[in-house]
Formats: C-alpha cells, structure tokens, sequence
C-alpha cells in the first residue's frame, strides 16, 4: 500500500445534511454536463452539421472497439448495438442536424434539447421497460456529446459510479443541467444556506457543504473525498480511520433517517383514531422542501415578514405574489396558513420604522401597523388573494387584540378582493380567515371573534409573554416564562372550548405546540391542528401516536387542578414520562 | 386510409415476451432503414416510423398488442414480408431471457 498524504478538513456551510463518501468530480473545468447555447451563422451552418456528423462517427468508431473486444456471449453487447443502432436514429441523429439548422444554434445545444425531449417522452411510459430506455438515449447522447465538446475519454465503469460534485459555484441553470441520477452530493466554494445549491440538494436529499471557500483550489478530479453536510466539513483524502469513522456514521445517519421518514410521512394518528393535522412553521419558500421531508401536514404558519426587511422601500404586491405562489403551488393540496405582516418589536423594518418604541412589544406593531398603512396592507392581501388561485389558502391576522381589529381586516380583505375583480385579476375570496389568538383580551373575547374567523390559532410565545408579563429577553425574569403554568393552561382550555361551541377549528402554531411533553395537554385539550419547526415534526407526529386521547382528556382534568408550573410539570412526567424517554432517547441519538 | 387488407399493409401480433423492446425495434429499423418509401407502424391511433428505434419505442406494444405494419411503396413488399416474419417469429428470443 501507498503511503497517502495526509487528510485535509475544510470547513463550509451545512447545505443538506448527509454524509457521502467518493470520489471528487470538477464540474467546471473537466465535466461535459455544462452545455453552452451560441448562433451559428448561416455559412457556417453546414461545418456545425459536419462537426456534430463527425462527433457521431467516433462514437461510433468507439462503440465498434468496445464491441470487438466483448465476447459474443455477452448481454452486454446487446445493448451496445442497441446503441450503435440509436447513434444514427432519425428521432436522434436526424432532429440533431434539423434542430441545428433551423434555429442556428451549435450542436451541443442541439444535442441537448432532442434529448430532453425524449427524455420527457420516455418517463411519461407506464411501462417500466421502456421508461427505462431514456438512459440508453442518454448514455449515446453523452458519447457524443463528449466527442463533440473534445472532453477526455471516461471509462464506461467511471460514468456508472456517482460521484461528488466540486464546483466554485453553481448556477440555476447550470444545476438543472446536471444529471442528478450520478450525483451523491455537492460541494461548492460560494453561496450560503439559502443558495440555489443548497435548496437543491435539501429537495434532493443529498448531502451539500458550501462556502468553503478554497474547494476548487484544494481537491483534484476523482480525490476521495468525505462530505459531512451534518457538520459542514469536507475531508480531503481521509486517512483509513477516517474513513471507517465516517462509513459507520454514515451507515447510522442513514439508518436513522429511515426511520424517520418512514414514520413521519405516515399520519398521525393517535391510538384510539384520532388524527391530528401536524404542520410547520415557515419564513422562507425555500424551507418547504425540509417541511415537506419530514413530513408536515401543510404550512401551520408562513410569515411574511422576510420580504420586507432589508431594503428601503416596500415589496410590490406581484414580488409578494410570486414568493405566495411558488410556497402554495408546491403545497397543493395541503394547506397554506400566510399570516399578515407581523412586524414586531425586536424585527422591526429597517427604513419604515423611523421612530423608536419604548415599548415596542406593546406598540404599533402587526395588525395594528397594518390597518394604520392601509396601503401597505392592501397589497399584500392582493397579493395572497391571487396566490390562493393556486391551491389551498388561509389567511391568519396577528395580534387580534379587539373586535374591531378582525372586522376591519376582514372588510379591508374584501375590499381587495373587489378591487382585484375590477382589474380583471384571478383571485380566490373563498378561504378560510384565522385570528391568531396571543393576547389575553382576545381569549376573554374569543366568543365574539369566533363569529367572524373560520379558525383561531394560538400563538403562545405572545400569549404566554403578555399574559404572565414576561420579557423572555430579560434574563432576570426569564425563568418565569412558563408554558405549563396554570393560568396558561386554563386559557388555552378556554379558547379551545369555544371554538367547539362554536363550531370553528382550533390550532396552535408557538412553540408550544413543537414540545413532546406538551403534546398529552393539548390532546386532552383539543387542538385540531399543531404547527412547529419542521424539524420537530416526525418527533411530535411519534407522540401522538403513542397517546390515547381519551387518556389525556381524563389527564387533564387531573392537570387542572395543579397549582403550579411545576407540580404540572411533574405530574406530565409521571403519567407520560415512558413515552418522553423514548423520544429522549431518539434525540439521543440524533447527535 | 390505406385498407388494411391491401397488399401495401399487413396486421401482426406481438408475440415475444417482451414486446417491442429496443432489441426488437432495432431489428425492425434495421430491415426499415434498407426501404424505398416510408414503412410505418401503426397501433390504435399512434404510428410510429419504422426506422426509427425510438419511434417504435414510444408506440409502447407489449406482448399481445395488434399492431399494422404498412409500406407506402410496392417494392418494398420484400421487406413488409421480412418484418412480417420477425415480429410473428417472435423475434427468435431466447425464452428464458428475462
């Protein structure tokens, strides 16, 4: 055995967790997937149809060595004649020199574009057999492609392994030009979380680490090479400790990962059959892929507050349409919860708000601000009202505080809705409008605003914060934030009775609701629908699973009569704390 | 529309295992690629080019499709007879390939 250099860790971003191991590939500079489109002038036109026409002819050539040299005997063979025949096929070879002269274009986008679109014509096959045989077409196409662009020669075993791809950075079009089926993961020296790359990879499922700044510089084409997108390193020729490390963390990883998944796209169903709609909380389009993974229910809560920070003017309502439209297309049919611009006081805009609270959590904030800028408002109602053409929408406002306030907003919803009839503008007014349930007056009032929303849904950050009045960012009474307390719990109790009574839905999108040793109480109590992050999703839809609801209905009576936060905190672990140490021990586990 | 009894077209059942796969389409295309005129094959409402692997793939024919074998001129009759022959021969595959 040769000696091998010593390993190298570089640090990035975590894109898209995972862990692969394999063989580094360069996309920029030795890869043949990036294709470039450029005109060719007429004259020229008959020299691109000679190029492509030779392209063809040694890929051929190649094909008649390879053939020689494989026994008669062999399966394989079949399939390279297969091959050979594909070469000079009318719906291949013949498009190719069409597409070349009639839309001046080069060869390799000529290429390109027959094959994409036999590809399309392929995979819409029922038969699995031919289905299929798009990778045939692809696998002739890529051999021309290579004699085409001049790419080294690469062993027909070496295209069948997949590999990690190691680019400065990848652009849109460029990702989607790249076959997917042969990547394990990516690696890139630009972009952040949010990037283009990682989104794709996070869709994908394939570990990313990007950021790293000196990857191109440092790894050659096939360095083997560990992507750890759990911690964000990539580690260049590991030594064979390393190595074995990471097999058995992948190994692990991978193990647990199935088991979540499995169970998380699963409903959640309680063991007496009651089923719970488990959906998450979101800020950017993006993060829908995560929710999506790890199983959610639909969005419990969208906020809308990304598009408005960081910049000196207010977004237009089409730019607030598009982001709405992209999250509720992809969502189709599950539902989309978008609340309303929630500007609140530690997220206050940077240019808009050019006065300072001194009291800014009891201040001119989300609704309030709203119905003040009515314009402001105005556009993003439009905007969702248009969004909901796309799929299934409702429309939550914050920070309910009065009767008033969810009249106005719902008149003000209407008003767009007729302005957007005028316009001549497709727009959906039939959806389901929420009051988010976080201050007290409201739940003392949750009667009369039950009237007028099809669905309240309690915020309990807020809830808890203005109704045991604690600052949670002030660390001398921070302690004293405490969900399980008493009087908390009597005014979710409450809430929830009413929305009975009066035939509404009730929901819970704080971060309460993501909590496992919360997840008994608010069975007993009665919620519809829980939102969290979506990581927590597999974890809370597990409980749910593992608990009878009409255990919990009797346990909260009992929970009732608690006094304190942690007498009832204590009495949850004493009843359910079998079902919380198996959850603890899967968190164990995950890290 | 050509009747279907003439001498210009002829109806075959696909009789192989596998139906028309890319083994089996390329030998058509193969005899197709020596015609004077088109050679078509038509199932249902599709028809596909018969020199063209990919095209015949996409008429997606599994084991019992009917489908129409049809040439546009008399002098390839020869070649009708040929695939005629191929397709009803079951294109002489082994019968234990999978």
């Amino acid at each position: 055995m040769k000696s091998i250099a010593e390993e190298i860790i570089i640090k990035g971003i975590s894109a898209s967790p995972g862990i692969c191991i394999g063989k580094a590939y360069r996309v920029d500079r030795e890869g043949v997937e990036i294709v470039e489109k450029y005109k060719i002038q007429a004259k020229d036109l008959s020299n691109e149809v000679k190029r492509f026409k030779a392209a063809v002819k040694k890929s051929r050539d190649e094909l008649l060595g390879i053939l020689e040299k494989s026994p008669e005997e062999l399966q394989h063979a079949h399939i390279l004649e297969t091959h050979l025949a594909l070469l000079k096929d009318k719906m291949l070879y013949g498009r190719c020199i069409e597409t070349i002269k009639q839309e001046n274009i080069n060869a390799e986008w000529a290429l390109k574009t027959v094959i994409s679109n036999l590809r399309e014509v392929f995979q819409t096959m029922i038969d699995p057999y031919l289905k299929e045989r798009s990778a045939d077409v692809v696998q002739v196409a890529d051999n021309i492609m290579r004699n085409l662009t001049g790419a080294k020669q690469v062993n027909i075993a070496a295209i069948k392994k997949r590999v990690i791809l190691v680019a400065q950075d990848l652009s849109p079009a460029e990702t989607c030009q790249i076959n997917l089926e042969r990547v394990k993961g990516f690696i890139t020296d630009r972009g952040g979380k949010a990037s283009h790359t990682g989104i794709i990879a996070r869709s994908l499922e394939i570990p990313a680490v990007v950021g790293l700044k000196e990857a191109t510089s440092t790894i050659r084409n096939d360095d083997l090479i560990i992507v750890d997108g759990n911690s964000g390193i990539v580690i260049l020729r590991p030594t064979e400790n390393t190595l074995l490390q990471y097999e058995e963390r992948k190994i692990d990883y991978e193990e647990y990962k199935a088991v979540i998944t499995r169970d998380s796209k699963a409903p959640a169903e309680s063991l007496d059959g009651v089923r719970l709609s488990v959906m998450g909380n979101i800020e950017l389009p993006e993060e829908v892929f995560a929710l999506l993974n790890y199983g959610g229910d639909g969005i419990g809560l969208y906020r809308t507050e990304f598009q408005y920070f960081n910049r000196t003017d207010f977004p237009g309502e089409d730019e607030l349409f598009d982001k709405y439209k992209d999250v509720v297309e992809v969502m189709h049919p599950k539902p989309v919860t978008i609340r309303t611009l929630d500007i609140n006081g530690d997220k206050a805009l940077t240019n808009q708000f050019n006065y300072e609270e001194t009291n800014p959590a009891l201040g001119l904030r989300a609704i309030r601000y709203c119905l003040k800028k009515p314009q402001v408002f105005k556009d993003q109602l439009r905007a969702i009202l248009r969004a909901a053409t796309f799929g299934n929408v409702r429309i939550l406002f914050p920070m309910i505080s009065t009767y008033f306030e969810i009249r106005e907003a719902t008149r003000m919803l209407d008003q767009a809705a007729e302005s957007l009839e005028k316009n001549g503008l497709p727009y959906n007014r039939d959806i389901e409008i929420g009051a988010m349930i976080e201050v007290p007056s409201a739940v003392i009032m949750a009667d009369v605003l039950a009237e007028n929303v099809d669905f309240f849904s309690i915020g309990t950050n807020d809830l808890i914060q203005y109704s045991l009045a604690i600052d949670r960012g002030n660390e001398q009474v921070a302690h004293l934030f405490q969900p399980l307390d008493p009087a908390i719990i009597r005014m979710l109790k409450h809430v929830a009775d009413v929305a009975r009574e009066k035939e509404i839905k009730i929901f819970m999108c704080g971060e309460m609701a993501g909590t496992p040793h919360h997840v008994p109480l608010l069975l007993g109590i009665g919620m519809d629908e829980l939102s969290m992050n979506p990581q927590s999703i597999p974890d809370i839809k597990r409980v749910i699973r593992s608990l009878n609801v009409a255990d919990t209905r009797s346990f909260l009576k009992e929970v009732l009569t608690q006094t304190t936060a942690k007498s009832t905190f204590e009495l949850i672990k004493a009843t359910y704390g079998s079902i919380l140490s198996e959850q603890m021990y899967s968190e164990g586990r995950k890290k | 529309m050509i009747d279907s009894n003439s001498e210009l077209s002829r109806e075959v059942i696909i009789v192989n295992e596998l139906g028309l796969h890319a083994r089996s389409a390329a030998k058509i295309a193969a005899l197709a690629n020596h015609s004077k005129a088109s050679i078509w094959l038509k199932k249902g409402k599709e028809r596909a080019d018969a020199s063209s692997i990919l095209d015949i793939l996409t008429l997606a024919c599994e084991k019992g499709s009917k489908i129409t074998i049809r040439i546009e001129n008399k002098a390839d009759a020869d070649i009708l007879a040929a695939i005629t022959e191929l397709v009803e021969g079951g294109f002489k595959e082994p019968a234990d390939l999978k």
